[in-house]
């Protein structure tokens, strides 16, 4: 089996994901971005698996359920955080939440 | 009981803390603590006694001193001694070969070898306290006759003085810790004479020290009573500056150790040298003068009056002035050897003893306070004691030491009881008649000043003859005529202070009456000891010799002298002439009136005697005095000069040095790496500062980009 063509698939959509994380100003965006990523991650894990017979493919799928997962909560958590940045700031923009400049 | 003795001074130890934590909370005040304990404790040495006296005699000892006579009997002996032993184990009796050959010896020595005899062994029970440069300092405890002896008669005296302080010191301010005290100063004794170390030993001789001082000063709010308790404890202590001298002479010179037997037996075998042992011996003596009040240091006990009337009887009859006696007793070895006694003429424990006794007893005369009069007779009796010791009637000194307790204890317990009915000591002014109003102490009183006098069959007479004839013995003729003279005045001021106190009319005010029993129990029982005491050693008994027999007493070869009849007859004949004398001058009113006006040699005498001979004024004057002014001068010349030019140069160059440190070491080196470190510090933060925008996208372009980085150098190199 081939399997170029999803780890071609998984590379781009990661670097989508990268390029949406450092380049978007928008937090939600950000976010986002960030289930691209895990996405990413999760078409090669099963890609990988399968490449390595049944059982394997089982243990990639499994793998990749548990991100989504993560990746729910993940979202869930991070929403909040920007809701409530929203709420203290009036904007979602990531460039103006530097307090933690030194 | 024997091995775990220790327990006896524990029980006081414990009673003084009892009484002190909880005894104002009991109804008694404490003192039925104190009580309890000591009346155990006093049945624990009843059983110790009788425990040493069921002991079985194994330990052989032999004379080492007597020279080649002893020796050569004892080789010639010595074949007779392997055939009878064969022949008892073909009986087939098995017994310790000691034993047999000891047997053997006392049958065929007939000739008045008794230091071939095998003696009770002392029991020992011994632990390390401490260890330092590899020597083990032992604490312990050591039974032998002369301790359960006085194990007996310390707590049974401190029984009695407990009993009679309940009521004697009953709505005292400070009743509890009185009692306290009294648990503590028992303790000290006991733990003296139980200890198998001179460095135990000396816990429980300070232990005494600080007690008298309580005691003396029981009553500190007057002035005089404060003074006394303080020259007491200082007068003892200059004499304790000579004990630890002599305590460390000891410790090397018997090879490191403090152990009382090891320093008995290297003084004894001639592992010391002589000067050594000379030394070490006079220094110990320094120790023994001041706390048992020898002359010339006995001018603290009369003060120490001051303290109340129990403690008297206690510092008295059993614990702190015999604790002198008893050092020497228990360093015979040391003492023998070192002034060698064995040879007869002088020696300086004979001499400060027989000077004791008979300035004590002329003091005695002129006494008005009762007090006082038996605090004399009580320095004039250890003056008996360490002549005793002296002239080398070991035994004859711990027995009259042993009857004297009883006695002595007797006489102040019973001056006690006279001064609870009239509230005064004077006897001249506030007593006389009291035979009528206070019939059991006047009996009590006369057992007691008969057997102080030394009148045949009480206690006094008996130990007060064997010392005499130990005295003539050992060739000590000198001092057996100082114990006569002695015994004529004891009687003669026993005579006059009975005759003042209860005869003639009552000259005090208000109406004296008996004691309760609290106070005359104890007097009752005293009297019967007073009797009964001097027939341990009566003649043909000998208990109290054959008890206190221990391996020094072997080892030197001392000699025990049984009962003559010339010499008792002698003495006997003496002290009822003083009697007599006494009874001419005061009952039949004979008295010469005047003397001391008309005759100007009475007059100085008087003065003399009045003055303490000028020893106070001496030591108050000449001692103090020239140490308050010509050497307190110096000192404070050197004081201001010395010192302070020392002390002030001190400061001057630390002052300097100091700022030269601030000025180079600190501020510069120091100051400079610390402001160093904390400018270095500032500014990389300043550097990394920037990197720290707070753009979290930067931080993830960051991330990414590092981590792209080392990706790539994965696929490139490895």
């Amino acid at each position: 089996m081939l399997v170029n063509q999803f780890l071609i698939l998984g590379a781009v959509l990661f670097c989508i994901g990268v390029y949406g994380v450092l380049a978007r100003r928008n937090g939600v965006l950000v976010l986002m971005s960030i289930e691209l990523i895990l996405n990413a991650v999760n078409i090669n894990l099963i890609a990988l698996g399968a490449l390595q017979g049944p059982e394997a493919a089982v243990t990639g799928q499994v793998f990749s359920l548990f991100v989504i997962t993560i990746a729910a909560a993940e979202v869930g958590v991070g929403l909040a955080i920007v809701l409530l940045i929203y709420r203290n700031r009036t904007t979602v923009d990531l460039d103006e939440v530097d307090l933690m400049k030194g | 009981m024997l091995e775990n003795i220790w327990v006896v001074p524990g029980l006081t130890f414990a009673s003084f803390w009892l009484i002190l934590f909880f005894g104002k909370r009991l109804p008694k005040g404490g003192a039925e603590i104190g009580i309890a304990a000591v009346g155990l404790a006093f049945v624990l040495s009843s059983v110790a006694v009788v425990e040493w006296n069921d002991r079985p005699a194994t330990e052989e000892v032999e004379a080492v001193s007597t020279g080649e006579h002893g020796e050569a009997e004892a080789h010639g002996s010595e074949p007779d001694a392997h055939e009878e032993a064969e022949d008892e184990h073909s009986f087939g009796e098995v017994r310790a070969l000691a034993v047999d050959l000891a047997a053997a010896e006392a049958g065929e020595g007939e000739a008045g070898e008794h230091e071939a005899e095998p003696i009770r062994s002392a029991v020992e029970r011994n632990l390390t306290w401490f260890s330092f440069g590899g020597v083990d300092i032992t604490v312990g405890t050591a039974v032998d006759g002369l301790t359960v002896i006085l194990l007996f008669t310390v707590t049974l005296i401190s029984l009695l003085v407990h009993v009679f302080s309940t009521n004697y010191m009953h709505g005292d301010v400070r009743f509890t810790y009185f009692f306290a005290a009294l648990s503590l100063f028992t303790t000290g004794m006991l733990l003296l004479v139980v200890s198998s170390s001179l460095l135990q030993a000396l816990f429980g001789w300070e232990l005494m020290g600080l007690c008298s001082f309580m005691l003396i000063g029981h009553w500190w709010e007057k002035k005089p009573n404060s003074d006394a308790a303080m020259k007491a404890f200082l007068t003892t202590r200059t004499g304790d500056i000579g004990l630890l001298v002599g305590l460390v002479i000891m410790f090397f010179a018997a090879g490191q150790t403090f152990d009382i037997a090891a320093v008995n037996e290297a003084a004894l075998t001639g592992a010391m040298g002589e000067t050594v042992l000379l030394v070490g011996a006079s220094a110990l003596f320094v120790g023994v003068i001041g706390k048992s009040a020898q002359f010339p240091l006995h001018t603290w006990l009369p003060d120490a009056m001051a303290g109340p009337t129990p403690v008297s009887a206690l510092i008295h009859a059993a614990t702190m002035v015999v604790a002198g006696v008893y050092l020497v007793a228990r360093l015979y070895g040391v003492f023998w050897s070192a002034f060698d006694i064995e040879a007869g003429g002088v020696n300086p424990i004979a001499v400060i003893g027989g000077i004791t006794v008979l300035i004590a007893a002329a003091l005695a005369f002129v006494q008005t306070d009762i007090k006082k009069v038996l605090a004399y007779s009580t320095v004039s009796q250890l003056g008996y004691m360490v002549m005793a010791l002296g002239v080398g009637a070991w035994t004859a000194a711990i027995f009259h030491l042993f009857t004297h307790a009883f006695f002595k204890g007797l006489l102040f317990l019973g001056a006690g009881s006279v001064s609870h009915a009239v509230h005064s000591f004077e006897m001249r002014d506030d007593m006389g008649g009291l035979r009528k109003f206070m019939p059991t102490t006047f009996v009590t009183f006369m057992i007691g000043s008969l057997a102080l006098a030394g009148v045949f069959p009480l206690a006094g007479f008996w130990s007060k003859d064997e010392i005499l004839l130990g005295a003539a013995e050992n060739g000590y003729r000198l001092f057996e005529v100082v114990g006569l003279i002695g015994a004529f005045m004891t009687a003669a001021y026993m005579t006059r202070c009975v005759y003042l106190t209860f005869f003639g009319s009552y000259r005090g005010h208000g109406h004296p009456h008996e004691s309760p029993p609290p106070i005359t129990v104890p007097l009752i029982i005293l009297a019967v000891f007073s009797v009964g005491a001097g027939l341990l050693n009566a003649p043909g008994f000998e208990k109290f010799f054959e008890l206190t027999e221990n391996r020094v007493f072997l080892l030197a070869g001392i000699e025990h002298h049984s009962f003559e009849i010339v010499p008792a007859v002698v003495s006997s004949v003496v002290v009822l002439a003083a009697l007599a004398l006494g009874g001419l001058l005061f009952f039949a009113g004979r008295l010469p009136r005047g003397v001391t006006a008309r005759s100007r040699a009475a007059r100085a005498g008087y003065r003399l005697l009045a003055n303490k001979y000028y020893l106070d004024h001496l030591y108050t004057g000449v001692v103090v005095g020239s140490i308050k002014g010509p050497i307190a001068r110096a000192a404070y010349w050197a004081n201001q000069k010395v010192i302070d030019g020392v002390v002030n140069g001190v400061g001057v160059a630390s002052t300097r040095a100091g700022l030269w440190v601030y000025r180079h070491i600190d501020q510069r080196v120091v100051d400079g790496a610390v402001n160093g470190a904390g400018f270095g510090a500032e500014g990389f933060g300043g550097i990394l500062r920037t990197i720290q925008t707070g753009r979290v996208q930067q931080y993830g372009a960051l991330l990414f980009g590092a981590t792209a980085v080392l990706a790539l150098g994965l696929v490139i190199f490895v």
